[in-house]
């Protein structure tokens, strides 16, 4: 108890060094019930709870993910991120099987799946170069224009993303036997993949790349003089971010089993940044929170209110979020957890 | 220990909130379950709102009633994109697990509920309006219903009639560039090519196009019409930029091109209007005493509607009422899959405003088409005058079923007669 009040005190401290004390989630095996719960989460729920609210909260959660790790560690706030996963998605369905014989390649999974996350972070990359020259509002609009660009090109284009239509009846591959589509299956491999990329957020960020990200977000002119390399650092992290981002891209065509140019849209590339925001930058669980809440909202504020006015409360219940918690959700709970821990300290 | 147990039962806590709202209570089989899927968001959000009405008015007539059973609807809002359409199916069907499924409205969205239906033998999903061909003109799903139109259907008789009556023999399209739009103009353009008339370029826009200059001067001079099937504010759009810049060639319409955000248009353009033909599924001033009842009970249960129902509205109508009317014949029975029910709905012929409609071999309408042209009415207003009916319009337009098919599907090269 004694270091978290010394914190406090030190935030309280006028002219306080540290900016933001870092956000306090439960650590080690109090994360056992969760785990334990997404691991039978499929036992008591439906095909659709298990599926489209579970597996689709997971993979807005891998793509708002992949923005969290760029806004809140790199300070770059890219809106190309639903650009690289639909990157992904659609040349999965290029290079593999889709409705659309005549442009489908139709290669066997070993080689369309690490191609298409291959071609989706090179894009990644690309995005990085260019971006990276940019800061602030301006990496925002210059990311916003990639996406806008990207979603027309593919509308337009039919020899190669088959404009309006896209593609239909793109099917996850069947791996070891497994029909993945399946919903206990599909749950599982979203789960794994989602528990993978929350891994290796941590681990970047506590490693060197992290470090150095995370430096070159409090002050690129410092970290220059020390000898970095900034913009090679910055567009290693829009790579990394990337090649989340397609893992997100594929995990979302296999649901959907099918890509156009809708998924892509600015209505999609918006949404990303409202989940992560909605969820808290300040941790990468952050970004999971806000898509589960994202996906109960977009399905069930229909059912609250009747007709046109549906989306009236999901947009009253971002703004709220954001009114009354900068952090985000993230936010409320450490601020319902900070409540608790002060009734208790009398007894501590 | 005391800090741990404390984290681990306010995760605990939240966890089994979420879990909790997981498992949904279950259901008797004392009402049927109707879904209806439109567009309330997005550019088509007006005309899913009006959808909405034509499927309220058919359950209000039948007082939420049919086969003895309460009908209870749940409503499900797409944004016209498949995802989208998909996203809100699955909830449907999923989730609320509803008996039938009307919708959904736009045509690429039609093609992936189609898909999604084979997924779901255990439910009938009955269409809106989305009107592309190959939703059920090839590999259609057995449990997908269409008691409307498509847009190839909407356009039988135009070809003819431009080419014949109007004497229009070379002519461009303009049109919006996904799968209904192609519909469309394969509709205008077999009968038109058949009888020797040339589509010489074929103009494809974004749906929400703002600048038509780059197409209107490529239009060749020597055309003697415009085949245009644009939906509202693209419409006005185009002919504004296109009369600005000194068009004069006559206007063929598509279906939902010359409607009232079109003919309430003031200036030059009025007088350009008139004399241009258009077809679709409904026309606003048929004189016909069954349509006329339907308008006059459209506008007094939706007094804050359009004046006149929509071509959403109807196709809606119709589909909840095929429905309704289906599941009374039957007494509600829904076991062994709706056996009865989709047996009932294959092969019924069912009375609509717009006359008689049943369904073919793929569960796709039979039905009337109306011929218009733009007039002006006594006091000056522009308004579609039904020149023609055209009766029991099938999905082949008329041709053997196997040379239709052998066209191939539509797309923007297929058909093409330059």
């Amino acid at each position: 108890m004694a270091s978290i009040s010394d914190d406090r005190a030190r935030a309280a401290a006028p002219g306080a060094a540290v900016e933001r004390a870092p956000l306090r989630l439960p650590k080690g095996w109090a994360y056992l019930p969760l785990a334990l719960v997404l691991l039978t989460f499929p036992l008591y729920a439906n095909g659709f709870w298990i599926v489209q609210i579970g597996a689709y909260s997971m993979i807005l959660g891998i793509i708002a993910l992949s923005l969290m790790f760029l806004a809140g560690y790199g300070g770059m706030v890219s809106l190309a991120q639903m650009s690289v996963a639909g990157c992904a998605a659609y040349f999965f369905a290029i290079l593999g099987h889709s409705s659309a014989e005549a442009i489908s390649l139709g290669w066997s999974a070993w080689l369309t799946l690490p191609l298409s996350l291959l071609i989706a972070t090179a894009f990644a990359t690309m995005i990085g170069l260019l971006a990276s020259r940019t800061a602030g509002i301006y990496t925002i609009m210059i990311t916003l224009a990639i996406a806008v660009a990207f979603f027309y090109f593919t509308r337009q284009n039919y020899d190669l993303f088959n404009g309006f239509n896209g593609f239909a009846q793109v099917e996850p591959p069947h791996f070891f036997g497994l029909d993945w589509r399946q919903p206990l299956p599909f749950f599982y491999l979203t789960l794994v993949v989602s528990a993978l990329c929350y891994a290796a957020v941590v681990y970047l960020r506590r490693s060197t790349f992290g470090l150095t990200v995370q430096a070159l977000r409090d002050n690129q002119r410092r970290m220059r003089a020390l000898g970095y390399h900034v913009t090679g650092h910055q567009v290693a992290a829009y790579a990394a971010s990337g090649f989340m981002a397609a893992l997100g891209g594929l995990l979302l065509v296999w649901l959907n089993t099918r890509i156009s140019p809708g998924t892509i849209g600015v209505g999609p590339v918006i949404d990303i940044l409202i989940i992560a925001v909605l969820g808290g930058l300040r941790h990468p669980i952050g970004p999971f929170v806000g898509a589960l809440a994202f996906v109960l909202l977009d399905n069930f504020a229909i059912d609250l209110i009747d007709r046109e006015r549906f989306n009236t409360v999901i947009g009253l219940c971002f703004l709220a979020v954001v009114l009354f918690s900068p952090d985000g959700l993230l936010g409320l709970w450490e601020e319902a957890r900070a409540a608790l821990t002060r009734e208790r300290r009398p007894r501590d | 220990m005391t800090m741990l147990s404390r984290r681990s039962l306010m995760t605990a806590a939240a966890v089994a909130v979420l879990a909790w709202g997981a498992v949904g209570p279950a259901q008797a089989q004392e009402t049927i379950k109707m879904g209806a899927l439109a567009t309330l968001e997005g550019a088509f959000a007006v005309l899913g709102q009006d959808s909405m009405r034509g499927v309220k008015l058919a359950l209000q007539q039948h007082n939420y009633m049919a086969g003895g059973k309460k009908i209870e609807l749940i409503e499900g809002s797409s944004d016209a994109s498949p995802d989208s359409a998909i996203r809100a199916a699955k909830k449907l069907v999923e989730q609320d697990k509803v008996d039938v499924l009307v919708g959904p409205l736009s045509g690429s969205e039609g093609l992936a509920i189609k898909d999604y239906a084979k997924e779901h033998l255990g439910t009938s999903f009955v269409n809106g309006t989305s009107a592309a061909q190959d939703t059920t003109l090839r590999d259609p799903a057995p449990n997908f219903f269409r008691f409307t139109t498509d847009g190839a259907q909407w356009q039988a008789g135009l070809g003819e009639y431009a080419f014949k009556n109007k004497g229009y023999k070379k002519v461009v399209t303009v049109a919006e560039d996904y799968s209904f739009p192609y519909t469309q103009v394969l509709g205008f353009m077999n009968d038109f090519c058949r009888l020797g008339g040339h589509v010489v370029d074929k103009f494809w826009v974004p749906i929400g196009n703002k600048d038509y200059s780059s197409i209107v001067y490529s239009i060749p001079s020597d055309v003697d019409a415009i085949y245009v099937a644009l939906g509202g504010a693209d419409a006005v759009n185009f002919l504004t930029q296109y009369e600005q810049a000194g068009g004069d060639k006559p206007m063929i319409g598509g279906s939902i091109t010359v409607d009232q955000t079109v003919l309430g248009t003031k200036g030059k353009k009025r007088d350009y209007l008139i004399g241009t033909p258009s077809a679709g599924p409904i026309a606003d001033n048929w004189d016909n005493p069954e349509w006329k009842k339907f308008v006059k009970a459209y506008q007094d249960a939706f007094p804050d509607g359009f004046p006149s129902p929509s071509l959403f509205a109807h196709g809606y109508y119709i589909s909840t009422l095929a429905v309704l009317e289906s599941l009374d014949a039957v007494k509600g029975d829904l076991s062994n899959d709706q056996a009865k029910l989709r047996e009932y709905m294959s092969t019924h012929e069912f009375d609509t405003p717009t006359g008689k409609v049943h369904l073919d071999q793929n569960r796709q309408a039979v039905a009337d088409i109306f011929l218009t042209e733009v007039a002006a009415n006594d006091k000056g207003q522009l308004f579609n005058k039904v020149v023609k009916i055209i009766p029991q319009v099938n999905q082949t337009l008329g041709m053997d079923r196997d040379k239709f098919l052998a066209m191939g599907p539509v797309s923007r090269d297929n058909p093409s007669c330059p």
